[in-house]
């Protein structure tokens, strides 16, 4: 909501000294959410005056353009001759002029200049060039009467004006009008207020035109005002257009400005029809089925049977507190006129405005509920103003005015005092719900019985006038205090972990990289994640914000390699990234997703129902990597990133969640099927790592030897092992062993160094396999791996004997697990 | 090497005498002071202590001695031999010291040589200030509570009083999941954790709630439609708007320094009543800005405050859906936007550079905010 000071002080007598800022902030004080205060017109300066064409002479220029070179009067010296583009005045007529040393809004200065052949000592202002209005079509000429030659014209027309632009919240639907903010700004200033809604009501006359309400949950209260032999010739004056100007509205035409500005004044809806093309009674009703309308933006719409229509004889002409329809609209040549003022439903206009994708003034402040006392003052204010501007008769009226659901609230005098937290006062709590508009009975034991304005119907429970009385007390004077909490248990388990492995993957060099969570088909398909993966099961936005990416992920690998190619794009070739999320895996079968009532808590099967219509949604946490792991330096040349890289950064987050991962060879997309490792935790598979497949990466347009590992951080973190036993150190000095195996190539290393694990036995301290040799000296198709064993006993210092049988132990299972022999 | 007084030359006798000895001790000194290294010191050593020595030879002369002269000659020979050979220990101790000193120098690198070969890593400042906000509260025996963020719309409007027809659940911008009518969303907000949290556990409730939350905003400078909050609940008996006020001033006390200024103002929140939104004085223009074109601000445009958060004490409807007794309970809550924090905090001018995952964002922050 727009409101012009100069406006709000018509109806609040607030200070003269007082300005838009300190207004403003008086408003915030009091709940009114003020975004900006404009200066309109104060980018004018220099001389702006009234002038009077004296004579003109018409010219035709070679460019086509007929000019006319004027002689106008402005006040002191002589007249000033001027070069006009415009045609649309007289002799005789007063208009705006700009003189030499004159700025208009936005920067423009006026200099006396050489044009069509003339030197023009001025300029002759259109509307918008005041930023009185849009209309260019001609020069702005004033009524002759109301102005002095010479005048100065900024003061005349009202230019200058400071504009509070005001986010009204959902709450506070009275504010939006000038009536609403001048009684909050009344109150803040503790100064009078002049409600502009005490119109006195003209005679109902017998002329009126009939209305009925057929559904009484769509309407309560419906007022037709008729009036007739509208002046045609008749315009909207000056200081109404720089007003609805001011407020962010277009002028049209004298009708549809004086049902704008009511609205803007008052803060009620106004409708006017066409008398003529209206046929018959105006009906309130629900759209009947197959009905269409076209309305006033020259859209023809389906109407819904729940749709809240104004309906003629003919079918439906209007969407009720939303757009009027085009087959009743007024124009220019509509003398008589049906005024409707109505208060609909709020949740009826909210949903016919939301189906309808239709959101207009009218439809706002309905939704957000227009003070039903309104429509007779409203209708009132329009037929007043009509009369007084447009010459019109006035021919009566009809009214609907059904019941209303009456509020009162029981309210304890002292309980906003225990909201706050601090003391008020019973006569304090009293001033500040009179001064909101409400009527109290003030019975002793405590208990005020409150009965809120009907510009109100947020009001409804004692916390709404908690918020009332509190907010007129300031908010700024509660104090401040701490609860005391109880002990806390801290983190969570899971908490911490998450936190940790975090930490641990950034200490091992890798950068964290939150992504969105969208993502589409190409993508995978970019991947080789094919038809058939259970990656591809996901879900789908019904509004995505790119139908490129309509999908939630189920995996985080590709919004992190996106971030590493846009890395890689920008020149950081050398790159690892991180990201700890979630996915998002779809329920089988979809469930219906309960809604319970909110009268109450839900039975716990009713939540349980809740939780089971929702998709698993675990934690994963992957890294991705390209380029050089180590940099290249004067040291030398650097190390590209490599699997081992990938599976490392996996046993990093098992590391950190203290859990132990098995390795195993993995096939899985997107990876190289020789570099893949497929990463267990007690048997189940959790995660795999290792190199891109090399045309995976090649299609994504990734560096070749791009790196990735995906854990389920969930399911990592599922089941926490056995608690540790404390380990006691031995003092007793170490056996070192050294054994060199021959195998297969193709025999994993790791199931080797399972095997000497099991056959070594208790006295085995560590395993490290220290080389890798393939080459002429095993034969072909065959590897040597070398180790060392270390053996401790915990008691005693081992025997030779006992340590060569150990490591024969050894080595025998793992010839019997792997083919192993000892390399000679 | 021969015994002494086995067999001598006769000849050399002669050298026993008072000046001889003497001139061989100084000899012997001259030449170890002289020495300028270690292997010259080893020749000295052995030019003049030595087997073949003069002082040598003069102390195995002195058994041949007649038995009243060697007292005195034992004397004099053995106090040439001492000096001789405490001048070699103390010039070969000066002489190591400086060879190690040597080698210190020609092992001496240029130690501003570059050696950034492990690469190196950050976390995100998301996730890192809501971490800080996680500890502040835990430490003051607040729990942390997470929800999921394919939500129930349930739980994401409606018991949060918002009902279907009420106008901020059409301003919330919802991404819906599946069918707009399956009752699926993304989450608009953290607050259904809130909710998840009054239907699990009984008060007192002291808990707080970080997490991602979605809108339909497309990503420009200032907008992002995925983003990070971090919500507050408390209820328990008693609980007053001081309370709420008392604890976001701590907190943002703990945020932004000890001389942060905050402001609370009357606000609309479907889920609490009375709403407030907590402002911050702009520390870049200090309000300065406000109506005074001359020194417009960036960081406040011009507003003097910057928009934190929200809160408010919980609406009784809401405590009354997740079956807490309003009548004996209340509570407040509160909800800030990380985002909006970082770029306040930390000069982050850019939406999209939070979002791009480019390292250059991150790496300066490092593993700690
Ligand atoms: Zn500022």
């Amino acid at each position: 909501m727009r409101v012009p000071l100069s406006w709000l002080r018509e109806h609040a007598d607030l200070p003269p000294d007082a300005t838009g800022h300190e207004v403003a902030t008086r408003l915030v004080a009091a709940g009114l959410e003020v975004e900006t205060v404009d200066q309109p017109g104060h980018d004018i300066a220099g001389p702006v005056v009234v002038g009077r064409v004296l004579s003109f002479e018409e010219e035709q220029h070679a460019n086509g353009k007929t000019i006319r070179w004027c002689s106008v009067e402005t006040g002191e010296g002589d007249p000033r001759g001027i070069v006009c583009g415009a045609l649309n005045f007289a002799v005789g007529d007063l208009v705006v002029v700009a003189l030499p040393g004159a700025t208009l809004p936005g920067g423009f200065a006026i200099t006396a200049r050489k044009t069509y052949g003339h030197v023009s000592d001025g300029m002759i202002c259109s509307a918008r060039e005041l930023e009185l209005g849009e209309d260019h079509t001609g020069i702005l000429v004033l009524d002759t009467g109301h102005a002095e030659v010479g005048a100065d014209a900024v003061a005349l027309l009202g230019l200058r004006d400071e504009v509070l632009d005001i986010a009204v919240t959902p709450d506070r639907g009275y504010c939006l009008s000038i009536r609403g903010v001048a009684r909050e700004a009344a109150t803040a200033y503790d100064v009078a207020f002049h409600d502009p809604a005490d119109v006195a009501l003209p005679e109902s006359g017998d002329g009126g035109r009939q209305g009925r309400i057929e559904d009484p949950t769509a309407a309560d209260r419906l007022v037709l005002r008729s009036v007739s032999r509208l002046d045609p010739q008749a315009r909207t004056p000056l200081w109404m257009q720089r007003r609805l100007t001011h407020c962010g509205m277009r002028p049209v035409a004298l009708a549809v400005d004086v049902t704008n500005y009511v609205m803007l004044e008052l803060g009620q809806p106004l409708h006017a029809f066409d008398a003529r093309r209206f046929d018959g009674d105006v009906v309130v009703r629900r759209a009947a089925p197959g009905e269409t309308l076209e309305t006033l933006d020259h859209v023809r719409r389906e109407l819904h049977p729940e749709d809240i229509v104004i309906a003629d004889g003919r079918g439906p002409v209007g969407l009720a507190g939303t757009m009027g329809g085009t087959a009743t609209e007024i124009d220019a040549q509509s003398t008589d006129l049906v005024i409707e003022a109505a208060h609909f439903s709020p949740a009826g206009v909210a949903r016919m405005s939301r189906r309808h994708k239709l959101a207009s003034e009218a439809s706002r402040r309905f939704e957000r509920g227009v003070d039903p006392a309104l429509p007779p003052a409203a209708s009132a204010r329009a037929v007043q103003l009509l009369q007084e501007l447009g010459g019109v008769t006035y021919g009566g009226s009809t009214e609907v005015d059904l019941p209303r659901p009456d509020v009162t609230i029981s309210y304890p005098v002292d309980r906003a005092e225990r909201t706050a937290g601090m003391p008020i006062g019973p006569d304090t709590v009293v001033a500040h719900l009179q001064a909101v508009g409400a009527v109290l009975d003030r019975p002793a034991g405590g208990v005020l019985t409150v009965r809120p304005p009907s510009w109100r119907p947020d009001l409804l429970q004692p916390a709404d006038l908690d918020e009332e009385v509190i907010r007129l007390v300031g908010y700024e004077s509660i104090p401040t205090a701490l609860p005391s909490a109880p002990v806390g248990r801290g983190f969570t388990a899971e908490q911490r972990a998450r936190r940790r492995i975090g930490q641990a993957l950034a200490a091992a060099g890798y950068v964290e990289a939150p992504c969105y969570p969208f993502v589409g088909t190409e993508v995978l398909d970019l991947l080789g994640i094919g038809e058939g993966d259970p990656r591809r099961h996901a879900l789908r936005l019904a509004n995505p914000l790119s139908e490129e990416e309509p999908f939630l992920r189920t995996s985080l690998l590709p919004g992190l390699l996106l971030a590493l190619r846009r890395n890689d794009r920008r020149g950081m070739h050398d790159v690892g990234l991180f990201e700890v999320g979630n996915v998002y895996l779809p329920a089988d079968g979809s469930s219906e997703v309960p809604r319970p009532s909110v009268g109450g808590r839900p039975s716990d099967d009713e939540l349980a129902a809740l939780d089971a219509a929702l998709p698993d949604q675990p934690w994963h946490v992957a890294v991705v990597a390209a380029g050089l792991r180590e940099p290249a330096g004067w040291w030398g040349p650097g190390r590209p990133v490599s699997w081992a890289d990938a599976v490392e950064a996996a046993r990093v987050v098992a590391r950190a969640a203290g859990v132990e991962l098995d390795i195993g060879h993995g096939a899985e997309a997107p990876w190289h099927p020789g570099r893949c490792a497929e990463l267990r935790r007690q048997g189940a598979v959790v995660g795999h790592a290792g190199e891109l497949h090399p045309s995976a990466a090649a299609r994504l347009g990734l560096p070749a030897g791009t790196v990735a590992m995906e854990l389920d951080l969930s399911s990592l973190l599922e089941h926490p092992g056995d608690p540790l036993q404390a380990p006691r150190v031995s003092t007793f000095p170490v056996a070192t062993q050294d054994v060199a195996l021959v195998v297969d190539a193709h025999v994993p290393a790791g199931e080797v160094e399972a095997a000497l694990r099991a056959g070594a036995g208790g006295l085995l301290e560590s395993v490290h396999l220290f080389d890798v040799y393939r080459g002429e000296q095993v034969g072909e198709g065959q590897a040597s791996l070398a180790y060392t064993l270390r053996f401790r006993a915990p008691d005693r210092t081992l025997t030779v004997e006992e340590v060569s049988a150990a490591r024969a132990e050894a080595v025998a299972e793992a010839g019997r697990r792997t083919g192993a022999v000892q390399r000679g | 090497m021969s015994a002494p007084n086995k067999s001598y030359d006769p000849v050399q006798v002669t050298t026993l005498n008072a000046e001889e000895v003497d001139r061989a001790r100084d000899a012997a000194l001259a030449s170890i002071a002289a020495a300028a290294d270690l292997e010259t010191l080893k020749r000295v050593r052995l030019d003049h202590a030595g087997d073949r020595s003069p002082l040598a030879l003069a102390n195995r002369e002195i058994g041949a001695l007649p038995p009243a002269a060697r007292a005195e000659a034992g004397k004099r020979v053995g106090s040439a031999r001492r000096a001789v050979s405490d001048a070699l220990a103390a010039r070969q101790g000066e002489l190591e010291q400086a060879r190690d000193e040597q080698v210190l120098v020609e092992e001496a690198v240029d130690v501003t040589l570059p050696w950034d070969r492990s690469p190196r890593g950050a976390r995100h400042p998301l996730t890192t200030i809501q971490e800080r906000v996680a500890d502040l509260f835990v430490a003051m025996g607040y729990e942390v509570v997470e929800g999921p963020e394919v939500e129930a719309e349930w739980f994401n409007f409606d018991a949060l009083n918002l009902g279907p027809d009420h106008p901020a659940r059409s301003m919330q911008d919802t991404f819906w999941v599946g069918s707009p009518d399956a009752g699926l969303v993304l989450r608009t907000q953290t607050s259904p954790v809130q909710i998840r949290t009054m239907m699990r556990r009984d008060p007192p409730i002291y808990v707080i709630a970080p997490g991602r939350v979605f809108r339909t905003d497309e990503l420009d400078a200032t907008h992002t439609p995925v983003f990070s909050q971090v919500e507050g609940l408390v209820v328990d008996e008693g609980i007053t708007m001081a309370h709420l006020r008392g604890t976001l001033t701590h907190f943002a006390t703990e945020m932004f320094g000890a001389d942060v200024v905050t402001r609370m103002r009357p606000s609309y929140f479907p889920f609490t009543e009375p709403s407030a939104e907590m402002d911050l004085r702009c520390w870049v223009c200090h309000g300065e800005s406000v109506g005074n074109p001359e020194r417009p601000c960036r960081t406040c445009s011009s507003e003097g405050w910057i928009e934190w958060g929200g809160c408010g004490m919980v609406n009784p409807r809401v405590l009354t859906a997740c079956g807490v007794d309003p009548e004996r309970y209340s509570g407040f809550a509160f909800g800030m936007g990380l985002e909006r924090t970082l770029m306040s905090r930390y000069g982050a001018e850019d939406m999209r550079d939070m979002v791009e995952g480019d390292v250059r964002f991150a790496l300066p922050f490092g593993m700690e905010l």
